[in-house]
């Protein structure tokens, strides 16, 4: 499969009190056709910055450094003037939110919101947008959509204000999806409704997602591919099997172990010691060293490069050379 | 609590208008107080014949109709709207706090009374009011109109008050503090004062500016300030039939009040951002 | 109407009740005598100043003054002028509100639209000197006190340019067989430095609203969803963020009016213009204390309708509070 979109050196500034901030520093991957890749890392690590920047939308006075790429089949995002900008939005890349309240303006329809995506990238009239937001609607599976045409967003629950951001985001048939934090603010059984939901729509439409996440837990079975992202940077990237599998880089395996779990013996929870570094002052060297449990002399002084693991799998660890622990 | 305002303070001077408006507010008020020393009396015998001058040698804002120095009038008028508005704001904050606290406070039926009389209060534009009051008042002492003036300014200033009251009740701080055995008068003391100081400071200097304006208001129509006092708006009121001939009579009085206003206003501005820096 | 619109009428009714009871109060509470005229200039006889102080109630316990005053203010008896004797005073005051409409119709309509137009502007260009030098005009102009601005303005434009007419609200001159357009016109004209007054020291408010509540809702989720949608800057701008940031300037016409009402004193009574405003200055100066009472209670009772209105206004624009 040919790459739908490419990401290569990402970096991203902000100015602050204390000096130059660099909240992404360096991130690339690629995301194919059709294929749902996880983003997954903790608060504070990029995740979110990283996805604006793929629609240009990272807020001021933060600023995407030159040198940066992103390439939609082929297209440089970063060079587009605004119109161009403008039809990708929404056309080609759809975006849904954390956190469906706050995303969805509170004084309009779900009709008007959604027909207004419809109707923004593609000539039609009112009644016919009508028409489709029922049929999106439908499409994501909310009960009774013709009553909910008319509805407000206060009027529906927090599940269902993500069916209809889906919907909206659907609206003009986006070849990519990046769904940023989209099951964080729901309850826990209304998550796994919304990623099923994602899951059918990827197959029905060959839609490709990004999806971006802390919980390693609702990567497993529906990714494709994961990256782990720590500290503005990837830290490991590898199909989801092979991550689960045999997860290389220390971080991941501390991800892993500090997630509880419902089956298996009873053991403490294993915290990943230390706190996340702030974006102004990077650790010399290796970002994560300082909490890692197994890091080497070298990994003080030498920032790893990304380096090969197995097959398709990377990550930025010195343990890389040295085999694994 | 002194810590906290004198923060306050020191941020509001960060910014270049709040800087600008309390330099101005210093000047003023030093020059007001101050200068009388150095001026012709503003009394000094009345001179119908020779009328009102131009400025020029000797009258740097030219002089009224009775031949009586403009800036002199100004300066002896500033002291009395300065000092006027500084008392009556005084007031004003005091009433507000103790009303808010009360109200905040005691809760129940006490409170809903109280906030039902400010809300009426409040529909009552400040000017009725007070016209309501002095406009019959035949020889009324400057220190009435000082407490006309503080008695109503108190009720947006209560209503701040008693939101603070009300929200610092039910904050885990404060049950907190209770359960390690601190006494009400203590948590006044420590807890609601600090936070309430900043809000009522920004409202006091802003409420300065709107009992000069009032004032003045008051005095044009003849029933603020009574003459043979000066004052900025009286002043006005004797200039309007020399308007034509010699409008510097109206111009330099006004001036004064939008100057002082302005610098008062810069600074409750910068008070204010420096309280929430969000909304700068 | 829904349970909440007819709560917040009922509300604005119970605060003109304690509007009323704060009027009288205060009209017993001045030391001064309110129909200490009745005698000196007025020239009235003897059984004129007998009966309007029986009218007045003067002579009568508290609590009965108190009834008959509540009766009459229920009637719409706002008692007999003293200057103007005796002419009543709801009759007055019904006279002067079609000028004292027009006047803040239209200071309104400009004061927002220019209002929220700078406040949208300042907001998109937030922290460039365009927004700190508008911030500082109309602080400025804030500043003047309205009569002084009248003066000037009048001083300026009327007599030294001889561009506008700055004294009442038409010209005496106009012959009687003038076409309504002629008319109309020449209104106009006069209204247009009144209105510039008040508007000019009004517009500080408005703008410094519309400029926080639109950099606040700038911040929110769904302006940023909107962008990512693809839509257009001005429909994300007007559309999106605006359409949300006009609740807080909706409550400014509520807590304007008293601001509008008395500026209008003052700026009605520099220009001549026949409206409440001249009427209470008036009748400040003839010490005519029922004229005063009676358009303190009318406009009172403007502030309190003005924040109805706003309700209403909510009302219309936010599905959240129609309980929808």
């Amino acid at each position: 499969m040919t790459a739908l979109l490419e990401v290569e050196d990402l970096r991203i500034t902000f100015p602050t009190r204390s000096g130059t901030s660099h909240p992404v520093d360096g991130v690339s991957f690629s995301v194919a056709r059709g294929e749902l890749l996880a983003l997954v890392g903790e608060s504070g690590c990029g995740k979110s910055l990283t996805s604006l920047a793929l629609l240009r939308l990272v807020p001021p006075p933060g600023q995407i450094v030159p040198g940066s790429a992103i390439r939609l089949e082929g297209t440089d995002v970063l060079a587009l003037a605004p119109a161009a900008l403008r039809s990708i939005r929404g056309r080609r890349i759809g975006m849904i939110f954390q956190d469906p309240m706050t995303s969805l303006n509170p004084v309009f329809t779900i009709a008007d919101q959604i027909s207004e995506s419809v109707r923004a990238h593609q000539r039609m009239s009112k009644r016919a947008a009508r028409a489709r937001a029922l049929e999106l609607l439908q499409e994501v599976g909310i009960p009774d959509p013709v009553e909910r045409l008319d509805n407000y967003p206060h009027q529906l629950s927090g599940g269902m204000r993500q069916r209809v951001m889906i919907a909206i985001a659907l609206a003009s048939e986006p070849e990519l999806l990046i769904a940023d934090e989209p099951t964080t603010a729901l309850d826990v059984t209304v998550q796994a409704q919304i990623l099923e939901l994602l899951d059918s729509l990827r197959a029905a439409r060959g839609m490709a997602v990004l999806l971006i996440t802390h919980d390693l837990g609702i990567v497993a079975g529906r990714a494709d591919r994961v990256a782990v992202m720590y500290a503005g940077r990837l830290v490991e990237e590898a199909t989801t099997a092979e991550l689960f599998a045999r997860p290389s880089h220390p971080y991941t395996k501390g991800l892993l172990a500090s997630v509880p779990r419902l089956t298996g013996a009873v053991t403490r929870l294993q915290p990943i010691a230390g706190t996340v570094p702030a974006p102004t002052a990077w650790p010399a060297g290796c970002r994560f060293h300082p909490r890692c449990p197994a890091s080497l002399p070298r990994c003080a002084t030498d920032d790893p490069p990304a380096l090969a693991v197995g097959d398709g799998h990377r990550m930025r660890c010195w343990l890389a050379e040295t085999g694994r622990p | 609590m002194t810590g906290s305002l004198w923060r306050l303070l020191l941020r509001a001077l960060t910014s270049p208008s709040g800087r600008l408006g309390a330099i101005v507010i210093a000047l003023l008020t030093l020059f007001v107080f101050v200068a009388p020393w150095l001026l012709p009396d503003p009394s000094a015998m009345p001179d119908l014949v020779a009328g009102a001058l131009p400025p020029g040698a000797g009258h740097p804002f030219g002089t009224d109709q009775l031949n009586r120095d403009i800036l002199s009038r100004v300066v002896t008028g500033g002291q009395i709207s300065l000092s006027v508005a500084g008392l009556a704001v005084l007031l004003a904050v005091t009433l507000g706090a103790l009303v808010g606290g009360l109200a905040g406070f005691a809760g129940g039926w006490l409170d809903s009374a109280l906030m039902r009389l400010v809300d009426g209060a409040l529909a009552i534009p400040r000017l009725f009011i007070l016209l309501m009051l002095v406009a019959v008042w035949e020889q009324m002492p400057l220190g009435a109109l000082v407490l006309v003036l503080g008695a109503t300014g108190w009720f947006a200033t209560s209503r701040i008050v008693r939101g603070e009251v009300l929200r610092l009740r039910n904050a885990e701080f404060v049950l907190a503090a209770t359960a390690l055995g601190a006494g009400p008068g203590r948590i006044i003391l420590r807890h609601l004062l600090p936070n309430v100081a900043g809000p009522l400071l920004v409202a006091a200097t802003l409420g300065v500016g709107d009992v000069i304006l009032l004032e003045a208001g008051l005095s044009y129509l003849g029933i603020g300030v009574r003459p043979p006092t000066p004052s900025w708006g009286s002043m006005i009121l004797d200039a309007r039939p020399l308007l034509t001939t010699a409008p510097w009579t109206s111009i330099f009085p006004g001036l004064a009040i939008a100057i002082t206003v302005l610098a008062v206003n810069l600074f409750g501005d910068a008070l204010r951002g420096a309280l929430d820096p969000r909304s700068a | 109407m829904t349970r909440w619109l007819a709560r917040r009428a009922l509300q604005a009714v119970l605060t003109f009740a304690v509007v009323t009871v704060l009027l009288f109060v205060l009209m017993r509470l001045t030391p001064g005598d309110p129909l200490q005229r009745l005698e000196g200039d007025r020239q009235l006889s003897a059984e004129a100043a007998a009966a309007l102080r029986h009218r007045f109630g003067i002579d009568q316990p508290l609590s009965t003054q108190f009834g008959d005053f509540l009766g009459g203010v229920v009637r719409g008896d706002l008692g007999v002028s003293i200057e103007h004797y005796p002419t009543k005073v709801s009759t007055l005051v019904l006279s002067r509100l079609p000028a004292s409409l027009l006047l803040g119709g239209t200071v309104l309509l400009l004061t927002f639209g220019i209002g929220i137009t700078l406040g949208v502007y300042q907001a998109v260009h937030r922290g460039r000197r365009l927004d700190h030098w508008l911030t500082n005009s109309s602080l400025a102009l804030y500043a003047m006190p309205s009569f002084w601005l009248g003066l000037v303005l009048a001083w300026f434009f009327g007599i030294r340019l001889h561009l506008l007419p700055v004294a009442q609200m038409h010209d005496p001159l106009l012959g009687a067989n003038a076409s309504w357009l002629v008319r109309a016109g020449d209104v106009a004209r006069h209204l247009i430095l009144p209105a510039a007054t008040l508007t000019a020291v009004s517009l500080a408010a408005v703008m410094r609203y519309q400029r926080t509540a639109l950099l606040e809702v700038l911040r929110l989720d769904f302006v940023l969803a909107a962008r990512a949608r693809g839509l257009p800057e001005r429909q994300v701008l007007w559309r999106h963020a605006w359409r949300n940031a006009l609740f807080p300037v909706v409550g400014l016409l509520g807590l304007w009016l008293p601001i509008l009402v008395t500026g209008s004193v003052f700026v009605e009574q520099v220009f001549n213009w026949p409206g409440l405003g001249s009427l209470a200055a008036d009748a400040v100066s003839a010490r005519d204390y029922p004229v005063i009472l009676g358009t303190a209670m009318l406009v009172s009772a403007q502030v309190l309708l003005g924040g109805f209105l706003a309700d209403v206004a909510y009302y219309a624009l936010d599905p959240r509070v129609r309980g929808a």
